[in-house]
């Protein structure tokens, strides 16, 4: 058997007595889809920051390709080949759309280069063919601001795919867009992930995307895991339909 | 258009002194000022507010008096050894201080900044407490210059270091570092998130806003030819700031212009009024309300660029 390429083991973290994390036990194989489902407050985003380092479990240890992770910083953990896409995108906005993704093509290259210009040494082109890929390469000279929020969560997608991760971890990468943008945005999404060879994990409220793309869906309930299997299997077991999504 | 208004800002520059003597000095130290508000505005790109600039302005400058004493008085190896001196200073002082952001940032670097000037007031011995310093007239690549010659040879030098450092600078934050510094301004948790060391990129940016600070300190010093604690205190530090802001950020032209519109002003105002504080009061509002991009980004708008 391979060693998983993301392994958290009894993971636990409390907040103000509040189980976030309690026990957590969870792998993530190369090439995997998984999705994480659950209610609100459940403790899903928690999980994707101790696993990127933002929060240091109580116990519990979290292990890529079989090293721990645990005690990294996010930058240690982001260069290791986690990326993260946030559910609030995290853009420069400030700055075009082109100049976030070529930031992020500099910071997986190497951003010290004090007197090269940030589009030289095909930073530009490799940011473009990015933004070609999601259907940004429109609005490359927009200021990341002045983008809807639908095209802010795929800039923000594409930043973490411009690392070329190993694995990329989406939260919620469908909340705030529209109904008619949502599947667009994963069937795009998707199409990039695949091509790059990127694993994909991503906590998701809509039921319907996470049955059509999802692989494996793991099922988070105060804390812990309540259920995981293929889609197919996870949405016919009561307990799930009854507490997770009735309300998800 | 932008390059025709350069090169005529640089002739009236190259001109002023021959026109009109008495504004040599001025605009020596102008330049001089100029250097360290480009410092400050360096850090402004990143977010960060220095309320003690001006301790690396006064380190250059009294290195250079020291280096001057023990024998070294070379215009060129004072520069350089002066502004080292900053670069250093920075590079120490900013390990400590780019853990903090914000009030904290700006309100360590004033504390910074008094403890120095406390330090160059009370030991006496060594730094001549309020009494400063002399500098002897430096020679100026080998050659034994009296002070009127030496204070031209000056400002020609700040003149072409003005280009030349501007020209570094302005690559430096065109450059992945430089955007990865204004980065952290607008989102700090994303940089981090791509792998970059926030605190390293930060420091860099410190250490580059202290060198520069530096090069103005090392001009003033040898301009005035005495030194004193005053160099240090927050108010020189505050005027920095001001500097910056009034001229502008969005360039590294800004805060040159900056510093030559408010020297130039101050040395106008004092021979009309007493009140001359006023009369730079009212101008600083008049900036501040109607160009918020600075003299810089009201030059940039009638060259038809964006602010």
């Amino acid at each position: 058997m391979t060693t998983p390429l993301l392994q958290a083991k009894d993971l636990r973290i409390s907040f103000y007595g509040v189980q976030a994390a309690d026990g957590v036990n969870l792998e993530i194989r190369e090439g995997e889809f998984l999705a994480i489902i659950g209610p609100n407050g459940s403790g899903k985003t928690t999980f994707l920051n101790l696993c990127t380092g933002y929060l240091r479990p109580s116990s519990g240890e979290v292990y890529l390709d079989g090293k721990p992770i645990t005690a990294m910083a996010p930058r240690t953990i982001a260069r290791r080949g986690i990326a993260r896409a946030f559910q609030i995108p995290q853009l420069f906005l400030d700055q075009t759309v082109l100049d976030n993704l070529m930031i992020a093509v500099a910071a997986k290259r190497g951003i010290w280069v004090p007197f090269r210009a940030l589009g030289a040494d095909g930073r530009r082109r490799e940011a473009e063919e990015l933004l070609a890929l999601v259907g940004l390469d429109g609005e490359a000279q927009q200021l990341a601001g002045a983008l809807p929020e639908g095209r802010r969560k795929l800039l923000d997608i594409v930043i973490a795919l411009a690392l070329k991760p190993r694995l990329v971890l989406l939260d919620e990468p469908t909340s705030g867009v529209s109904t008619i943008e949502r599947f667009t945005l994963m069937e795009t999404l998707m199409a990039a992930l695949r091509r790059a060879k990127v694993t994909a994990l991503f906590v998701e409220h809509d039921m319907d995307v996470v049955q059509r793309y999802a692989d494996r869906v793991v099922v988070w309930d105060s804390g812990s895991v309540m259920a995981e299997g293929p889609p197919s299997e996870v949405f016919k077991d009561e307990r799930v339909l009854r507490n997770v999504v009735g309300v998800a | 258009m932008r390059a025709a208004l350069f090169l005529i800002a640089l002739a009236a520059l190259a001109l002023a002194p021959i026109a009109a003597p008495w504004l040599q000095f001025v605009l020596t130290l102008a330049l001089a000022k100029g250097f360290a508000a480009l410092g400050v505005a360096v850090l402004l790109r990143g977010g960060l507010i220095s309320i003690g600039h001006a301790m690396f302005y006064a380190v250059s400058a009294y290195a250079i008096a020291f280096l001057a004493r023990a024998g070294l008085n070379e215009f060129v190896v004072l520069l350089l050894l002066g502004t080292l001196a900053s670069a250093l200073a920075g590079l120490l002082i900013g390990a400590f201080l780019v853990r903090y952001r914000a009030i904290f940032f700006a309100m360590l670097n004033l504390a910074m900044s008094m403890v120095l000037y406390a330090l160059l007031s009370k030991l006496y011995g060594i730094t001549g407490g309020t009494d400063g310093l002399r500098l002897a007239v430096p020679r100026f690549f080998g050659l034994a210059l009296d002070k009127a010659s030496f204070d031209t040879a000056l400002y020609y030098a700040g003149l072409v270091l003005m280009l030349g450092v501007g020209y570094g600078v302005q690559r430096y934050l065109a450059s992945p570092l430089g955007h990865a510094l204004a980065a952290v301004h607008t989102n700090e948790l994303r940089l981090e998130y791509l792998g970059v060391p926030v605190r390293f990129v930060l420091l860099i940016a410190y250490t580059i806003s202290a060198a520069l600070a530096g090069v103005g300190g090392a001009i003033a010093a040898m301009a005035i030819s005495h030194i004193l604690p005053e160099f240090a205190f927050w108010t020189a530090s505050g005027h920095l700031v001001l500097v910056a802001v009034l001229g502008g950020i969005g360039g590294v032209a800004g805060p040159f212009i900056g510093s030559l519109f408010l020297e130039v002003l101050h040395t106008l105002a004092v021979g009309v009024t007493d009140a001359w504080n006023l009369i730079i009061g009212v101008a600083l509002i008049g900036v501040i309300f109607f160009l918020p991009s600075g003299l810089y980004g009201l030059i940039r708008r009638r060259s038809g660029e964006p602010a």
